[in-house]
């Protein structure tokens, strides 16, 4: 019995902590976040290391390694605060052509970095008022809001019923317009389609299941990196910062709020861990596990961010420190593919609690 | 990854299942110490080693080399089959890990065979009403008078000491020196002359505690463990112990399929518990909680079993995390049956006895017992993030 990451996971995690904190720094990240630069240079950096590949089939044209791998990735990406198609191109496109056993011819050009699949899920987990999106004939009409990755050359796109259809970024009768969220590290737009042409890839909610809990996933283990370092830049604060002649990091307000935030995110380690194995090894819980990991650091990585910000006091809510960039990834994370109120349901439903 | 335990434990777990299958009626209805059935018990679970499992057959143990896998194997069989485990008690769970590390061979022979067979109870002397979270500035006495040590002071919150033949004990011997150095470990009969026992009812209605006065009382030179002030590297080695036992997440989770049923029957206007999306929601942030709590778990034991993998400060927390969360999950099975959930006592309407709302109360003493939350976080800010310690005030004039 062995619960914790392998000496070749270790491998793999040093070798991209060290691309990006020499690489990819917060400086680095700010002119991305402001369009200075785009996340083309780190994706191009993670491609050299192979990173989307990963999760794609050897007979794909990728690595073919685990979920607990790709857990480990997401983890650093979080982190760092890494703007990157990572989680659409290599985590949900090759989860969802996989299960479905179609175009899987695209994914050898994704392992490359040549291509670029965006997602565009919102419809197929909670359609919002101001979307809608309707088939007819093998045509989509309507809209995804907040489809991620603003610059892919396809997007994954799935209905209200849980269909998935792939659209070229090029289609005649597609617009694609990018939305700005809190979080600047994360590229998303809104896809109008006007008779876009569109391929079935799925018609089966299993699939999409597949594909989605893949997904949460991956936000989970972004949200662990995300707080972890939020964490550790608080504590290295208030060791340093002093007020009334001593370290803050000495009083006890400051010494429990730092306690607690230990308290909630060191079992997420584990949650996550489990949870990536449960993709590939335990189908049978993966639903469950997926959903009530994403919940859990969904709440675990919102009460980090804040009482990290607040350790920082003043300094903590200016942009000077950057300690923010840290806080809306967390805050984004928690909203994507599910709310932690959604994915409670679902978890329930996959027990047979909930109808 | 890999969570399986190897094919040499599905052997070994089929053997258990084998023998709770031929043997689960004999496991005792009800616990308590001194309970015949449940001392028979014991001494068949000896024998076959599912107890005192790694303790020398010298010593009335079955002799195992430790297996941290075997035993965690048993314990999951046991508790799937709803079964005693064994004895329990402060003298099985803390004196003889203790005294089989830093007991003379004497006191070995004399006490851990009758201990681990339930024929001899123990009680733990440790906190006093002046010593709770400060437990190191406790200041009952033992004076040495010939070959006797003389007693005097008073303990609190001593669990089975109207139950217990001996008390293991905390005492000031040098009150001269650093009052971490100045503390030794006594052991000695509570039908010594001297000792008064009262009962502390707490707000369970039960009296879980007692407090206990030491007069005079005499005890042979020779009953310490470990030398003269080093009491408190002995009292320290096994609180460690009790705490991440305080709050195992097996038993969480058990209790939470209990909360689930509970859910499925109990009604609100005729509707279901479990199809109110409110309560289903507050259920299922529990369930995500104790899922954490588990998979924490699993990252211990691998740590234990592999060497050279760290699992950082993932047992600190236990202790903390897994009390707050019991009292967490009892207190929704209480607000899931709403004017029920208050019954108590004799109430006819009590549902599970009336576990729920008693388990209630009883983890808020938890969270306060055996290190409160509050020094649980001072002990992961500074042992597990190297966060400074509070400084010391200026010491009060007339203290």
């Amino acid at each position: 019995m062995e619960f914790g990451l392998s000496s070749e996971q270790i491998l793999l995690q040093d070798s991209v902590n060290r691309f990006l904190s020499e690489q990819v720094p917060l400086d680095v990240v700010r002119k991305i976040a402001t369009g200075e630069s785009s996340d083309a240079q780190p994706w191009s950096g993670l491609t050299d290391l192979g990173i989307p590949g990963l999760m794609i089939s050897e007979a794909n044209g990728g690595l073919g390694l685990s979920s607990v791998d790709a857990a480990v990735v997401s983890e650093l990406l979080g982190h760092h605060v890494t703007p990157s198609p990572f989680i659409s191109s290599a985590i949900i496109a090759p989860a969802l052509l996989q299960a479905a056993s179609r175009r899987e011819d695209l994914l050898g050009s994704v392992a490359t970095g040549e291509t670029r699949i965006g997602i565009a899920f919102a419809e197929g987990i909670g359609a919002r008022n101001d979307a809608g999106l309707a088939v007819e004939g093998g045509k989509l009409s309507g809209k995804s809001l907040f489809a991620l990755d603003a610059d892919a050359d396809y997007y994954l796109v799935s209905t209200g019923a849980q269909a998935t259809y792939l659209v070229d970024a090029s289609a005649n009768g597609l617009a694609r317009t990018n939305l700005t969220t809190v979080d600047l590290t994360r590229s998303t737009c809104e896809l109008t389609y006007d008779k876009t042409e569109a391929e079935l890839i799925s018609d089966d909610p299993d699939v999409f299941r597949v594909a989605h809990d893949a997904g949460l996933v991956s936000l989970s283990a972004d949200t662990l990196g995300t707080s972890q370092c939020a964490l550790d830049q608080a504590v290295t604060y208030a060791g340093q910062r002093e007020q009334f002649n001593r370290v803050i990091a000495s009083f006890q307000a400051v010494k429990h709020m730092c306690a607690e935030m230990v308290a909630g995110l060191e079992p997420c380690r584990s949650m996550v861990w489990y949870a990536a194995h449960t993709l590939d090894e335990i189908p049978e819980e993966s639903t469950m596990m997926a959903s009530h990991t994403k919940a859990h650091l969904s709440e675990v990585g919102q009460f980090v961010t804040r009482t990290s910000t607040e350790v920082y006091g003043g300094m903590g809510f200016t942009d000077l420190v950057g300690l923010h960039y840290w806080f809306k990834r967390a805050g984004f994370n928690r909203q994507l593919l599910g709310s932690p109120e959604l994915l409670r349901e679902r978890a329930a439903r996959a027990q047979g609690l909930a109808a | 990854m890999d969570l399986s335990f190897g094919a040499e434990y599905d052997e070994f777990r089929t053997e258990v299942q084998q023998f709770i299958a031929a043997s689960s009626d004999k496991s005792p209805k009800q616990g308590g110490m001194g309970n015949a059935e449940a001392i028979a018990w014991q001494k068949i679970l000896i024998e076959e080693g599912y107890a005192a499992r790694t303790i020398p057959e010298q010593y009335g143990g079955y002799g195992a080399a430790p297996d941290i896998i075997k035993s965690r194997i048993i314990s999951e069989e046991f508790s799937k089959a709803q079964i005693s485990t064994g004895l329990g008690g402060q003298g099985i769970s803390m004196l003889t890990p203790v005294l089989l590390e830093m007991g003379t061979e004497e006191q070995k022979q004399q006490f851990i065979k009758p201990t681990i067979h339930g024929e001899m109870i123990w009680c733990q002397g440790y906190s006093e009403p002046g010593a709770g979270s400060d437990l190191a500035s406790l200041t009952t006495r033992a004076e040495l008078d010939g070959d006797e040590w003389v007693i005097n002071g008073q303990k609190i919150w001593t669990s089975t000491a109207h139950l217990a033949d001996w008390i293991f004990c905390l005492v000031r011997t040098e009150p001269e020196a650093p009052k971490h150095q100045g503390i030794s470990f006594l052991l000695f009969s509570m039908d010594t002359p001297g000792i008064e026992i009262r009962p502390l009812v707490d707000m369970t209605g039960d009296a879980n505690f007692n407090e206990v006065f030491f007069t005079d009382v005499r005890v042979p030179k020779n009953q310490i463990v470990g030398q003269r002030g080093q009491g408190w590297q002995v009292a320290n080695a096994i609180l460690g112990h009790e705490r991440g036992s305080l709050a195992p997440p097996d038993a969480a989770q058990s209790r939470l399929n209990g909360v689930i049923k509970l859910m499925n029957t109990e009604s609100v206007n005729g509707e279901r518990v479990i199809d109110n999306p409110v309560f289903r929601d507050r259920l299922m942030k529990i369930q995500g909680r104790v899922l954490a709590m588990k998979c924490n778990d699993m990252r211990l034991l691998s740590a234990r079993i592999n060497k050279g993998q760290d699992a950082k400060l993932a047992g600190m927390v236990v202790k903390l995390l897994g009390t707050e969360l019991r009292h967490e999950l009892e207190a929704l099975a209480v607000d899931v049956m709403g004017e029920i959930g208050i019954a108590y006592g004799d109430n006819p309407h009590l549902r599970g006895s009336g576990s729920w709302q008693y388990q209630y109360m009883f983890y808020l003493g938890l969270i306060i017992g055996g290190g409160t939350s509050q020094i649980q976080k001072n002990i992961i800010s500074e042992r597990g993030l190297g966060m400074p310690r509070e400084p010391k005030p200026a010491i009060k004039a007339n203290a």
